[in-house]
């Protein structure tokens, strides 16, 4: 009874009856679309990736309503074979070192127990398998209640638009809501009828794609207007000819400003990295006039502790970096502090011997962090918040951890400057490096101010490397990388100068960039280093160089 | 008289030959193990001498070799280049060792090539390189670019039909010499200049940033783009990292690598690079009785589950078996001899196949291509039929075209059968 009721044709509201209530019991008979979509899954254990293809596109035509489920999995690469009586099932997502797996039916949606990994095959996919999933279940996503959802839906049926695709597309666009995805089906439709033989048509669909911004609408585009080396065009009709190429044009000119925009933003993120590294020398190279070869190992400090931090609170990544920064200046500082009691007090005014001393010192932390952490690269997990891009258009994408980086290095400088110019401590500091003997005179503990301020720059140093443990690998030798970078921006700055080693950093950085697609990211630093060289020739004392009274005693 | 000398001569040599039989019965047979222990490429090659270490004790508790055990001399030359030429002279001169297991890069083998020539030594060579060299003392376990860079490439062109190219490298002699050969052979398979974009970043490279967003443009002109990357050490780590922050996914833009495995993502969040490729001649995820018994041999020795095995592990594996049976059939350690019995040798791999010592020192190798899974581990989607043996010469540079290697007919390594002359020892 119940199979003559299926064949009937209510099938499908049944059986998605069914689903909905998640009732099915085993009263559940199998229909011939059952029988064909087993054998669509039977034939999946021994096929080749082409072969999957096929069946893919089986499995799709076939409209089973558990193809979506077992597809998903398939592309999750939870769908696998049971070695003892070849049946394919799909496992339910679990950890990823889980040993045993529970199997669920693909016809009965219904739990048949767990079984171990070593008695399961998985059915594996490749990059083109992936594809042609993704695309075979946007179809299935494009009516999902979430717009996001539907926009991606949208982007990946657009990968493939055959006419199938491209009804569906039209259907949809009939009732969607959502103007973004309304949108994005309107470039897929008229990307679609690029393709058709109606002309008024092809020239509407190329005014509504002349908004987008995107390289494979321009490259469509630019193919309708190539000139063979005959004479001949790609494309015959000349009103569609010229409405593509006015089309093309336009949207080359916007993606030109974009990119301009995109290189001009490496640069200041490159940049924001050279002032966060130099800030820190800036105080004490700059205002304390102490060469500290330690200072890339200070940074080197602050990644290892924001690694440590990270170590301690492991249920807590997303903000683990966020309490790595206070701790890994209070770790910096405190070095520096050390440094600068056991050993710089002792040897100012004599810059040979710090420089050696310091380099003495740097050795001595790198060799302890290998001792305790080993010499192998600590990997810092970036929270979820700092990765990705920010899609500010299709053609402008800004990483997010590059635009975190330049707000807290803008961040750090401001603070800097607060405490230099609005505190106490930065106005005995600032008078000590103007005129010692005076402020010793007005009862300022000038080694008191001393240590102070080396602690100031050590922990500057180490809240730097808590960012460029998003960056790079952070191991002993981090801060050997980095060290003539800083001490390069502070001399083209000028020696002293908070806003100079500011606008050097981000210059440098910004020329750097402007370079490096033109010359390879090796002769774009050595073009850098040559242009520095000349312009110390020229004014030895930098870009801000320091004015009155206070340049006579440097 | 003439006879009583003899029978003398003969008693001494025969009572000499009982002392030092007595003498070697209590000695070993020295293994000596080249690989640094420190510095940057500690990472890599620690894992190396781990795993020669095992095979030594693996073969001990199997009775030795000759009747005698070995022994493991282990010495460390620090990642630093000519450490490994004064380490390789202390190796075989004050320890005379029977063999050298060592080396990883290519920088580090040249600078120990001339030791081994002139004291006559055998050094096996378990990782990946660029080829064009071919010595008497050493055998090359590792795979050439034939039985590396350009079957992947061969795969990206057919099966994945990728038009145009990126071929991305770190900046030392490695990546560019695969670079020369591999801009050779898709340009002589139709290629067109303009489809080609060569770069190459120091070492240690981490702003990634710019690069990665110019291989996204190059990788829009509408033709499938793929990224040959020969990018060596850390640097990998930001490399993929800004891959996946900028989200190129594998199936847009593959990325097929030719230095980094199971060891080098299991420091990695692999998430984000599931599908990028990489080629090699083994995978631990290959499923063989074979395999899963080294695996988990190693779990055992290294007493840690969660320790990958790799690509030079493997042929370190081999190299090691390969000197054994060589050893046994020339029935003695000294070099001269076992590098005559050498060629011809064979050993099964671990994935199978056999692995044959051919005439030019190079071997008979399977090739892998892996996509990486979400756990660090490789799937594989594609192998080549049978093995492939390994040119010491690419057949793919106009120079080298004619170059043979032969230390079996010819004796030369590097021979040129245009002009009929060998040029010797110089690479």
């Amino acid at each position: 009874m119940m199979k003559s009721f299926l064949r009937a044709g209510g099938l499908w509201l049944f059986i998605l009856l069914l689903l909905v209530s998640r009732s099915a019991g085993p009263a559940y008979a199998q229909s011939p679309s059952d029988a064909n979509f087993l054998a669509s899954l039977d034939a999946l254990r021994d096929a080749s990736f082409e072969d999957k293809d096929a069946i893919i596109d089986k499995l799709i035509q076939g409209a089973h309503p558990n193809a979506q489920v077992v597809l998903t999995a398939f592309l999750e690469d939870r769908l696998y074979f049971r070695n003892d009586d070849q049946k394919v099932f799909f496992a339910k997502p679990a950890a990823e070192d889980a040993t045993d797996l529970e199997l669920v039916d693909p016809v009965t949606l219904k739990s048949v127990g767990t079984a171990s990994v070593d008695n399961l095959t998985k059915i594996g996919t490749n990059n083109h398998l992936r594809r042609t999933l993704k695309t075979a279940l946007a179809r299935f996503a494009l009516s999902s209640p979430d717009a996001k959802t539907r926009l991606v839906a949208a982007r990946d049926i657009e990968q493939d638009l055959d006419e199938s695709n491209v009804q569906m597309l039209r259907e949809r666009s009939g009732v969607e809501t959502d103007s973004s995805v309304k949108q994005e089906i309107g470039n897929g439709l008229a990307l679609a009828a690029l393709d058709g033989s109606d002309t008024p048509a092809r020239i509407a669909a190329i005014q509504t794609l002349r908004h987008s911004l995107r390289q494979d609408v321009l490259n469509k585009l630019q193919g309708l207007i190539a000139q063979s080396s005959d004479g001949t065009f790609a494309e015959s009709d000349e009103n569609v000819r010229r409405a593509a190429a006015s089309a093309a044009m336009s949207i080359s000119r916007k993606r030109t400003i974009y990119s301009a925009f995109e290189t001009l933003f490496f640069g200041l993120s490159l940049g924001s990295v050279l002032v966060l590294i130099a800030i820190g020398l800036a105080i004490t190279f700059g205002v304390m006039g102490v060469i500290n070869m330690a200072h890339g190992e200070l940074m080197m400090l602050g990644a290892y502790t924001t690694y440590v931090v990270q170590t301690a609170m492991p249920n807590h990544t997303e903000i683990s970096i966020l309490v790595a920064i206070p701790a890994a200046f209070i770790v910096a500082a405190l070095t520096g502090i050390l440094i600068e009691r056991a050993i710089i007090r002792f040897l100012y005014g004599r810059p040979l011997e710090t420089l050696l001393a310091t380099f003495g010192v740097s050795l001595i932390l790198q060799q302890l962090v290998r001792s305790i952490f080993t010499a192998l690269n600590r990997s810092v997990i970036t929270p979820n918040w700092m990765s990705g891009t920010l899609q500010v258009n299709e053609a402008l994408s800004i990483t997010y951890n590059r635009l975190y980086i330049v707000i807290f290095t803008m961040l750090v400088f401001a603070a800097l400057l607060l405490i230099l110019k609005r505190t106490r401590v930065g106005l005995q500091i600032r008078a000590v490096s103007q005129n010692r003997a005076m402020a010793k005179a007005m009862g300022i503990r000038s080694e008191w101010v001393d240590a102070l301020t080396f602690g100031l720059g050590s922990g500057i140093a180490g809240v730097a490397g808590v960012a460029l443990s998003q960056l790079t690998n952070v191991n002993p030798s981090l801060g050997q990388s980095y060290i003539i970078d800083s001490f390069m921006v502070v001399v083209f700055g000028g020696v002293g100068s908070m806003w100079g080693s500011m606008v050097g950093g981000m210059s440098m950085g910004v020329v750097n960039e402007l370079l490096e697609p033109y010359a390879g990211a090796v002769l774009a630093k050595i073009f850098v280093l040559i242009a520095l060289i000349l312009f110390i020739q020229r004014r030895p004392r930098g870009l801000f160089p320091p004015t009155g009274r206070a340049s006579e005693n440097q | 008289m003439l006879l009583k000398w003899k029978s003398i001569a003969g008693l001494l040599i025969a009572t000499g030959m009982i002392f030092s039989g007595v003498a070697k019965a209590q000695d070993t047979i020295k293994v000596g193990v080249l690989h640094s222990l420190s510095g940057t490429m500690a990472i890599s090659e620690t894992t190396l001498k781990d795993t020669i270490l095992m095979m030594i004790d693996e073969q001990n508790k199997k009775g030795g070799l000759l009747g005698k055990k070995l022994e493991a001399v282990v010495v460390d030359p620090a990642s630093n280049w000519p450490l490994f030429a004064e380490k390789a002279q202390e190796l075989l001169e004050k320890d005379k060792v029977a063999v050298v297991f060592g080396c990883w890069t290519s920088v580090s083998r040249k600078s120990v090539l001339p030791v081994f020539e002139k004291d006559n030594g055998l050094l096996f060579y378990p990782v990946q390189y660029e080829g064009e060299e071919s010595s008497k003392n050493v055998i090359y376990t590792g795979a050439a670019p034939n039985q590396q860079a350009i079957p992947a490439v061969d795969y990206l062109m057919k099966d994945v039909a990728v038009k145009r190219w990126v071929l991305e490298g770190t900046d030392y002699v490695y990546p560019r010499t695969t670079n020369k050969i591999l801009e050779a052979y898709l340009l002589a398979k139709g290629v067109k200049p303009e489809d080609i974009s060569i770069n190459y970043t120091p070492f240690g490279y981490s702003d990634w940033q710019a690069r990665v967003a110019a291989i996204k443009k190059f990788g829009s002109a509408g033709k499938k783009t793929a990224v040959v990357s020969t990018i060596n050490g850390d640097a990998n780590v930001p490399f993929y990292k800004e891959l996946g922050n900028q989200k190129i996914s594998a199936e847009d833009i593959p990325v097929v690598a030719f230095s980094v495995g199971e060891e080098e993502l299991s420091g990695l969040d692999a998430k984000p690079l599931v599908g990028h490729l990489a080629a090699w001649n083994y995978f631990e995820s290959i499923k063989t009785p074979a395999n899963a018994k080294f695996i988990a041999q190693w779990h055992t020795f290294i007493k840690n589950p969660k320790r990958t095995t790799n690509d030079p592990m493997e042929a370190h594996y081999i190299g090691f078996n390969l000197w054994v049976k060589a050893v046994q059939k020339a029935g003695t350690t000294d070099p001269e001899k076992v590098i005559a019995a050498l060629p011809g040798t064979e050993t099964p791999n671990l994935t199978g196949g056999i692995a044959k010592v051919l005439p030019n020192h190079h071997i008979t190798k399977p090739v892998y291509i892996g996509e990486v899974k979400a756990d660090g581990q490789f799937d594989v989607v594609w192998k080549t039929p049978g093995t492939v043996p390994g040119d010491a010469w690419s057949k793919f540079l106009p120079a080298d075209k004619d170059v043979v290697a032969d230390w079996v007919t010819l004796k030369c390594g590097n021979y040129n059968k245009a002009t009929s002359k060998c040029s010797g020892q110089n690479f």
